[in-house]
C-alpha cells in the first residue's frame, strides 16, 4: 500500500516529463525502459544480421579446401577477423544484450507491475555504454591491421602484443570492457528491481518464470562479468603498460588467463540460457492453455544451474592438463539434472493441454527439439576422455550452436514474436511467421548436423583451409547451404516486419490470453505502465482475473480463491494495494 | 576380432539359474562392447590403447544418449501430436506431481554418477603414464610447426606448416595416402608405449590426432606429459586444433608408426645423418633440420598451399 502510494507521489512529482521530446530525441534522451529495451532490441538485432552475414562469408570460405567458389576465397587474415567477430557480436553484442537489455528491460518492470526499472538514468547508461561498445568493437575493421583475429576467447598470449600487434585488438579489449560494465549495471539494476518493485501480493513464488530466469541471470552476470572485465584490464596492461601478467618471459601465467575467461564464460553460457529458459517457460503453459507443471521445481531447477554453472568453469579446460578433470566433469555432468527437470516440466506443461500452435509456440517447440540436441552432446563433451577427441573440433563448434542457436534463436525470436503486440499494438503475420520458423528449423539441422561429423572425423574449428579428399567438402556444403536457408528464414522475418507495419492489425492487450502482468496492460502499455493492475494471488494474476473458475490445481495453494472480489481491478494510486487477505 | 562369448561355462548349468545368466550377461557387456562388432558410431574406434578406451566411453555415451534422445523426443512428439487444440473447453489445471518430480530427478543423477564412474575409469587409463616408456620424445609446438626430439639419441624432427610431407620417405618407409602426410612426421615404434612431453614455444598450440582419439594443449609455461601406444603400423593424419593465428589451418603434422625394429634403424640413419651434418657445419639455416631440409616441399595437391609464401615468417615477427 504504502509502496504504490510513494510511487504515486513520484509520478505526480514529475508529470511534466509525460510531455517529453518525440522523435529521434526521445529515443536517445529517454530513461522509461520501455524505450531503452527497444533501443538494446534494435541494437543488438543489427547486431545479430550483421554476425549473420559474417557466418554466411565464413560458410562461404568452407565451401570448398581451397576457400570459396573457384579460388575466390577469403584470406587467412580476413577469414580469421570474420570467425573473431561473428563470435565475438553474437556472443557479446547480441545474445546476451538482447535478453537482459532488451527483452528484460521492457518486459520485466511489466510482469511484476513496476512503473518503470528502479533506476532509470543508470539504465539510460547501460544501453549508452553498450552502443558505444558495440561501435567500438566494429571500428576494427577500420583500422590498418584490422579487427581482432584470436577468436572470441581471445587467448593470451595469442592476444599479446607480440603475436596481435594494432588498434584492432585494443579496440576489442575496450569493447570488452564498455558491455562489461554495461551488463553490471543492467544486472544491478534488474536485481533492485524484482526485489523491491513487485507490486503487493506478488511474492517471491509467484514471480513468473522470465522473470525468475533474469533474476538469476542478473545475479550470475554480477559474479562473472567483473572477472572478465579484471581480465581485459589485466591484458590491456600487458599490451601497453610493460606488465607481464600472462607472459612466461615476464614471470607470468599464461594459462590464468583461461582460468580468468572461463570463471566469466561458463556463467555467460547460462546467462545465455537462462533468460531464453524463462522466455519457453512463460510461452508453452500460455499457448497449452494450462499453469507451467512443477512452477516450483522449475524456480529451484533455474537456481541449481546458476549455483553449478559458477563451478564448472574448466570444463572448457579439459585439454590444458592443468586442472582436476573428475570435479569439473561431475559438477558439469551435474547440470544435466536440473536441465532435465526443466524438460521434463516443459512436456508436463504440455501434456493434456490445448496447444494451439501460434508462432511463438512453433519457436518453443522448434527450441526443445534443438536444445534437446545441444544438450545430449553437451552431456558427451562433460566426459572429459570425449573432451580430447573432440576438443576444439567442428563437433564442439556444432554443440554450441545448437545450445545457442536453440536459445537466443529459437527461444529469442519465440520471444519477440510473442511480446511483440505488446511492444507495438500490433499483430505479426501468422502465415510470414510459420515459414520463418519451418524455413529456420530445416536450415538449422542442415546446418549443424553434418558439423558434428566433420567433428569426428578431425576437422578442427577456426581453420580456413582443409585437407582435401577426406569428404569433409560435401559435409561442409551441405552446413553451408543449411545457411543460406537460415538467412533466408530471416529474409522473411524482416518482410513479415515490413507487411505488419505498412497494413498493422490491431493486437489488443491481451492477444494470447497471457497469464502475467504485462498482459494487463495496453499495447503498448502508457507511460508509467499500468493505470490499474489484478490482484495477484498466483504466478497467473491475468489468467485468475479473466478465468475465475480455472484457478490452478495445486497441493499448497491456489484453491477457494475462486470468489467474485478476483474480478475487481486495483486502480494504481487508488489507495488499494492488491491484498484483499 | 570378435566379441568374446560365455565360454566354457556349462550351458544348461546357466538355463537352470537364469539370475546367474542375467549376472554374467551384465558383466560381459563391456566387453561386448570392447569387440570389433560394435558400429563405430560415426567417430574413430582409436588407433592406440588410450584412444580405444576413450571409443569405449564414446560408444556407450552415445547408446545412452541415443536412448535419453529417443525417449524425450518421443514425449515431446506425442505431447504436440496428442494434445494440439481441439476444443474450446479449458484443461484440467493441474500444476504438480510430487512422484512424478521427485522420480525425474533421482532418475537422472543415477544416470549421471553411472556415466561418471565409467568416465573417471576411462581418464585415468587414457593420462596414465608407463613407468618404462619404450621411447620419450619431446614435442614442441611454434607458429607454425613442429618440432619433434628424440633427446637420448640426438635426433631431431622439425617441420612447418605444408612442407616436408615425407620425411621418412627417403627410409624407404612410403608414405601414404599424400592427404595425410603433410608436416613433418613423429616416427614411433608400433605397439609399444611411447613418452611425449608437450610444451609451446610461442602460443597455445594443440596436439590432435584425430585417429587416436586425443588431443592436448600445447601450452607456454606448462609441460604436459602424456603416453600414446599406437596399435597398428602406419601413417595417421594431425594438426593443431588450438587457434593459433595465421596459419593455424595449415599446422599440420602426421604420425607415422614403423614395425620397432624399423624405427630402431629409422633412429640410428638419423643419428648418422645429424652427425655428419654436425661434422661438415654446413649452414642449417632457419626451419630445416637434418631430416626436414633433405625433402622438398611437394604439397601441390593441397589447394591450401597458396596461401603459403616466403612472406610467412616476416608476418609471425
Ligand atoms: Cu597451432
Amino acid at each position: 500500500m504504502t509502496v504504490l502510494a510513494e510511487r504515486q507521489a513520484v509520478h505526480d512529482d514529475h508529470s511534466e516529463h509525460h510531455e517529453g521530446p518525440t522523435g529521434l530525441l526521445k529515443w536517445m534522451t529517454s530513461t522509461d525502459h520501455k524505450v531503452i529495451g527497444m533501443n538494446y532490441m534494435v541494437t543488438s538485432l543489427v547486431m545479430f544480421f550483421l554476425a549473420g552475414l559474417m557466418a554466411l562469408a565464413i560458410r562461404y570460405q568452407l565451401l570448398s579446401p581451397g576457400g570459396g567458389i573457384a579460388g575466390h576465397g577469403l584470406s587467412n587474415q580476413q577469414f580469421n577477423e570474420l570467425f573473431t567477430m561473428h563470435g565475438s557480436l553474437m556472443l557479446y553484442l547480441f545474445a546476451g544484450p538482447f535478453a537482459f537489455g532488451g527483452l528484460a528491460n521492457y518486459i520485466l518492470p511489466l510482469q511484476i507491475g513496476a512503473p518503470d526499472m528502479a533506476f532509470p538514468r543508470l539504465n539510460a547508461l547501460s544501453y549508452w555504454l553498450y552502443l558505444s561498445g558495440s561501435i567500438t568493437m566494429m571500428l576494427g575493421f577500420l583500422t590498418a591491421g584490422g579487427a581482432a583475429a584470436f577468436g572470441w576467447v581471445g587467448y593470451a598470449p595469442l592476444s599479446e602484443p607480440t603475436f596481435s600487434p594494432g588498434a584492432g585488438p585494443d579496440l576489442w579489449i575496450l569493447a570488452i570492457a564498455l558491455t562489461g560494465f554495461s551488463a553490471i549495471f543492467t544486472a544491478v539494476n534488474l536485481v533492485t528491481t524484482t526485489f523491491y518493485l513487485r507490486v503487493p501480493g506478488l511474492t517471491m513464488f509467484r514471480l513468473p518464470l522470465f522473470t525468475w530466469g533474469m533474476l538469476v541471470t542478473a545475479i550470475l552476470i554480477l559474479i562473472a562479468f567483473p572477472i572478465l572485465t579484471a581480465a581485459m584490464v589485466f591484458l590491456f596492461a600487458d599490451r601497453h603498460f610493460g606488465t607481464h601478467v600472462y607472459t612466461v618471459a615476464g614471470g607470468g601465467v599464461p594459462v590464468l588467463y583461461q582460468n580468468l575467461f572461463w570463471f566469466f564464460g561458463h556463467p555467460e553460457v547460462y546467462i545465455l540460457a537462462l533468460p531464453y529458459f524463462g522466455i519457453v517457460s512463460e510461452i508453452i503453459p500460455v499457448f497449452s492453455k494450462k499453469p507451467m507443471f512443477g512452477y516450483k521445481g522449475m524456480v529451484f531447477a533455474t537456481m541449481a544451474i546458476g549455483a553449478l554453472s559458477t563451478g564448472v568453469w574448466a570444463h572448457h579446460m579439459f585439454t590444458t592438463g592443468t586442472v582436476l578433470l573428475p570435479f569439473f566433469s561431475l559438477l558439469s555432468l551435474l547440470i544435466a539434472v536440473p536441465t532435465g527437470i526443466k524438460f521434463f516440466n516443459w512436456i508436463g506443461t504440455m501434456w493434456r493441454g490445448q496447444i494451439h500452435f501460434a508462432v511463438p509456440m512453433l519457436f518453443c517447440v522448434g527450441f526443445l527439439f534443438a536444445f534437446l540436441m545441444g544438450g545430449l552432446t553437451g552431456i558427451m563433451l562433460a566426459a572429459p576422455p570425449i573432451d580430447f577427441a573432440t576438443h576444439d573440433t567442428y563437433f564442439v563448434v556444432a554443440h554450441f550452436h545448437q545450445v545457442l542457436f536453440g536459445t537466443a534463436v529459437f527461444a529469442g525470436f519465440a520471444g519477440f514474436y510473442y511480446w511483440y503486440p505488446k511492444f507495438t499494438g500490433r499483430m505479426l503475420r501468422e502465415g510470414l511467421g510459420k515459414l520463418h520458423f519451418w524455413l529456420m528449423f530445416l536450415g538449422f539441422w542442415l546446418t549443424f548436423m553434418p558439423q558434428y561429423k566433420l567433428g569426428l572425423e578431425g576437422m578442427p574449428r577456426r581453420v580456413a583451409t582443409y585437407v582435401p579428399g577426406l569428404g569433409w567438402q560435401f559435409l561442409n556444403e551441405l552446413s553451408t547451404i543449411g545457411a543460406l536457408i537460415i538467412a533466408s528464414s530471416f529474409a522473411v522475418m524482416l518482410i513479415n516486419l515490413w507487411v505488419s507495419w505498412r497494413s498493422p492489425v490491431a493486437a489488443g492487450d491481451n492477444p494470447w490470453d497471457g497469464h502475467t502482468l504485462e498482459w494487463f496492460a495496453t499495447s503498448p502499455p502508457v507511460h508509467h505502465n499500468f493505470e490499474r493492475l489484478p490482484p495477484v494471488r498466483s504466478e497467473r494474476p491475468v489468467w485468475d482475473f479473466h478465468h475465475p473458475d480455472a484457478i490452478a490445481l495445486s497441493h499448497s495453494n491456489g484453491n477457494g480463491n475462486g470468489n467474485g472480489k478476483v474480478r475487481q481491478p486495483i486502480t494504481v494510486g487508488s489507495g488499494s494495494d492488491g491484498e484483499p487477505e | 576380432m570378435t566379441a568374446p562369448t560365455t565360454g566354457s561355462t556349462g550351458a544348461a548349468a546357466l538355463k537352470r539359474h537364469p539370475r546367474r545368466l542375467a549376472l554374467i550377461a551384465a558383466i560381459s557387456l563391456p566387453v561386448v562392447l570392447g569387440g570389433c562388432q560394435l558400429p563405430t558410431f560415426q567417430g574413430y574406434r582409436g588407433s592406440t590403447h588410450q584412444g580405444h578406451d576413450e571409443f569405449l566411453l564414446y560408444a556407450g555415451t552415445f547408446i545412452a544418449a541415443i536412448v535419453v534422445g529417443v525417449i524425450t523426443a518421443a514425449l515431446i512428439i506425442w505431447s504436440i501430436v496428442r494434445y494440439r487444440h481441439r476444443s474450446d473447453q479449458i484443461p484440467r489445471q493441474f500444476q504438480y506431481h510430487f512422484g512424478l518430480e521427485i522420480a525425474y530427478t533421482i532418475i537422472p543423477v543415477v544416470i549421471v554418477l553411472i556415466l561418471f564412474g565409467f568416465t573417471v575409469w576411462t581418464e585415468n587409463n587414457v593420462d596414465n603414464v608407463a613407468a618404462h616408456p619404450a621411447q620419450i620424445i619431446d614435442v614442441n609446438a611454434f607458429q607454425w610447426g613442429w618440432q619433434f626430439n628424440y633427446a637420448d639419441k640426438h635426433v631431431s624432427v622439425e617441420g612447418e606448416t605444408l612442407s616436408d610431407p615425407d620425411p621418412i620417405g627417403l627410409n624407404g618407409v612410403g608414405c601414404a595416402p599424400a592427404n595425410h602426410c603433410y608436416g613433418p612426421g613423429l616416427v614411433v615404434p608400433a605397439g609399444e608405449t611411447v613418452r611425449i612431453y608437450l610444451r609451446s614455444k610461442d602460443t597455445v598450440h594443440g596436439f590432435y590426432v584425430p585417429e587416436f582419439n586425443f588431443s592436448r594443449y600445447a601450452q607456454p609455461g606448462v609441460l604436459n606429459t602424456f603416453d600414446l601406444t599406437v596399435q597398428h603400423v602406419g601413417v595417421y593424419r594431425a594438426q593443431c586444433t588450438q587457434f593459433c593465428g595465421l596459419y593455424h589451418s595449415e599446422m599440420f603434422f602426421h604420425v607415422v608408426a614403423l614395425p620397432p625394429a624399423q624405427f630402431q634403424a629409422w633412429l640410428s640413419s638419423q643419428q648418422s645423418a645429424t652427425v655428419a651434418a654436425k661434422r661438415s657445419s654446413s649452414s642449417a639455416t632457419s626451419g630445416s633440420s637434418a631430416t626436414s631440409g633433405s625433402s622438398a616441399a611437394s604439397a601441390g595437391t593441397a589447394a591450401a598451399v597458396r596461401h603459403r609464401s616466403t612472406s610467412t615468417r616476416e608476418a609471425a615477427a
